[in-house]
């Protein structure tokens, strides 16, 4: 029983981790706490739902699908909100009710578009294999989730650590101005950290999407307030913490509500932010950063 | 008469509404007034409306001591959370808050005496027009004569910055409790209204959507004067009215309009610098044509 509830956390976990890292990513360079990370979220899950249903395409083609969809809308509340509000050095709240503006149009688009009603991907696309260890059943697709979900967070770590674009980035994290006077293109890689986190949060939503086989306008929501205790977890901006935190989540959620009450697993997720919050301001892993008068 | 009567049969729950979504945005204005961005307000209401309506359906108190105890219940509640939450600043006292409103909606939604997800129902009519317009009022009055007020002008200190606010010998952390503790008296004052006046609450109405409502209405009008968050109030509550012919798309106005405002009109609609300008503006045109 115990071993079964671990399978379900850790697939809920790396998918929460998997979205958090988009979040924490946008935190981190461009400094905007992203509202409308959770409407890339569910624009990924009906990108995917779109193409395999309407066009029969495979599952392969669907996770581009949603990552293309998801990270070009990303680039657009980029280029026409996030962009002005950096020009302009609007103060961190700004940006932060534009992207719930944002959140509220895509919500209200997807609704118009797809209706409000719960959609459901076809069957014969949802493998029903399971593998058997021991006492534990594991289906295929949650192999898959996890998989796909740690693929990508490992690219990405890659990517950050190695690779010239990486280091451009964590130089922008330190300090645009400092970033931008060496010669790093600190506007292009913006935009482009906001195609790539709108990309790993559309993923994330069809993965969601899948492991639940359940889509609809308004799946952004809960998993924002959950990503926003992963970062708050993690620590603003912290790419592991990120990681840490959304595997935390995930095994708290599962935990508490097979132990404690099915109902109260979500406010045991926010209780334990809330307490957090008082006793360590910036996250269980974060630097505690003043502010110098 | 008559038409005035059909009139009113139509649209006072509608009329009730504004005045409800009108002391919300004020109160969040007094939050935001101390430079605290709180998404607990719509909690705040919550608490005020199941304090209310359970002193109603079980104890039949009186109206007017029920208001007050849907004022002084969530006051209560934010001095006790308020100590520690509001070390925090910035986006993460937005966070904490909101964590909070999230636990606030989970309890409800789960305890038995507030009724679960179906909420409470049958909760008596006491709410009448005149108690909205004198509550209105009052709440009104009293916040213009805080804005000159010692205390305002310590809000406004604080809000403009903080460590300079200190240096000046300001009670920083006292006088953000008082905001945000004032803040919970006005929401709880409307939850209670609200309760009273259409039947049936569920906890569905005090959510992160209402907090995110709340906000849009402030910011929609405008901070600088206590024209704007009652004037962002009218809109929000009347434009969905009038744009019932968009269906599902409705929402994506409001969407629009809060972007449109953060991008455009950073201080709202209500500046009272800049209508002072324009009115200026006007003056000389006209004199210098004669």
């Amino acid at each position: 029983m115990l071993e079964q509830q671990l399978v379900n956390a850790l697939t809920l976990g790396s998918v929460y981790a998997l979205f958090s890292l988009g979040f924490t990513l946008v935190f981190g360079v461009l400094e905007v706490i992203n509202l409308s990370h959770g409407a890339m979220f569910m624009a990924g899950s009906f990108a995917a739902m779109t193409v395999v249903t309407r066009f029969k395409a495979p599952l392969a083609v669907g996770i581009l699908a949603a990552m293309l969809v998801s990270g070009l809308l990303g680039l657009a509340i980029d280029a026409l909100i996030l962009k002005r509000l950096r020009a302009r050095h609007a103060p961190h709240l700004i940006p932060m009710i534009a992207t719930i503006g944002a959140t509220t149009v895509l919500t209200s688009a997807a609704q118009g578009l797809f209706g409000v009603e719960v959609q459901r991907f076809p069957d014969e696309l949802l493998s029903t294999r399971e593998f058997i260890f021991g006492s534990v059943h594991v289906r295929a697709l949650e192999l898959a989730i996890v998989g796909i979900a740690f693929l990508l967070m490992t690219t990405l770590f890659l990517v950050l650590r190695h690779t010239r674009q990486g280091r451009a980035l964590r130089a922008i994290a330190e300090s645009p101005k400092a970033a931008a006077l060496l010669g790093v293109n600190v506007e292009g890689l913006f935009m482009a950290t906001s195609f790539t986190a709108a990309a790993l949060g559309g993923v994330a939503g069809l993965l969601i999407g899948l492991n639940f086989n359940s889509v609809t306008p308004l799946m952004g929501q809960p998993i924002l307030h959950k990503g926003i205790a992963v970062v708050i977890l993690g620590g603003m901006g912290d790419i592991r913490g990120a990681l840490f935190g959304g595997l935390f989540l995930g095994f708290a959620e599962v935990l508490s509500k097979a132990y404690l009450s099915s109902q109260m697993g979500d406010a045991v997720a926010f209780g334990l932010l809330f307490l957090i919050l008082l006793v360590r301001p910036a996250g269980l892993f974060g630097r505690v950063l003043e502010r110098k008068a | 008469m008559e038409a005035f009567a059909d009139f009113w049969a139509t649209y006072s729950t509608l009329i009730f509404t504004v005045g409800i979504h009108a002391l919300l945005a004020l109160s969040l204005w007094l939050t935001l007034s101390c430079g605290l961005l709180s998404l607990a307000n719509a909690a705040f209401m919550g608490i005020g409306a199941y304090t209310a309506a359970l002193l109603t359906l079980h104890l039949h108190w009186p109206f007017p001591m029920v208001l007050a105890a849907g004022a002084l219940a969530p006051a209560a509640v934010a001095l006790v959370i308020g100590a520690p939450t509001l070390r925090l600043s910035g986006v993460y006292l937005a966070m904490a808050t909101l964590a909070f409103g999230e636990v606030t909606r989970i309890l409800v939604l789960n305890l038995e005496i507030t009724g679960g997800p179906e909420g409470l129902n049958g909760i008596p009519l006491l709410t009448t027009w005149w108690h909205i317009v004198l509550i209105l009022a009052a709440a009104g009055y009293a916040l213009a004569r805080l804005r000159r007020s010692r205390m305002g002008r310590a809000f406004e200190a604080i809000r403009e910055d903080e460590v300079a606010a200190r240096m000046m010998g300001i009670d920083v952390e006292g006088h953000k409790l008082a905001a945000f503790t004032l803040g919970a008296v006005l929401a709880g004052l409307a939850g209670a209204l609200n309760a009273h006046s259409t039947f049936f609450i569920s906890p569905r109405e005090y959510g992160f959507e209402n907090a995110v409502d709340i906000l849009t209405m402030t910011i929609l009008g405008g901070i600088s004067s206590l024209i704007g968050p009652v004037l962002g109030a009218t809109i929000l509550t009347l434009l969905p009215e009038l744009l019932r012919f968009l269906h599902a798309y409705r929402l994506a106005v409001n969407g629009l309009i809060l972007i449109g405002v953060v991008l455009f009109l950073p201080t709202g609609l209500w500046d009272s610098r800049r209508l002072r300008q324009l009115v200026g503006a006007w003056r000389t045109r006209r004199e210098g044509k004669p």
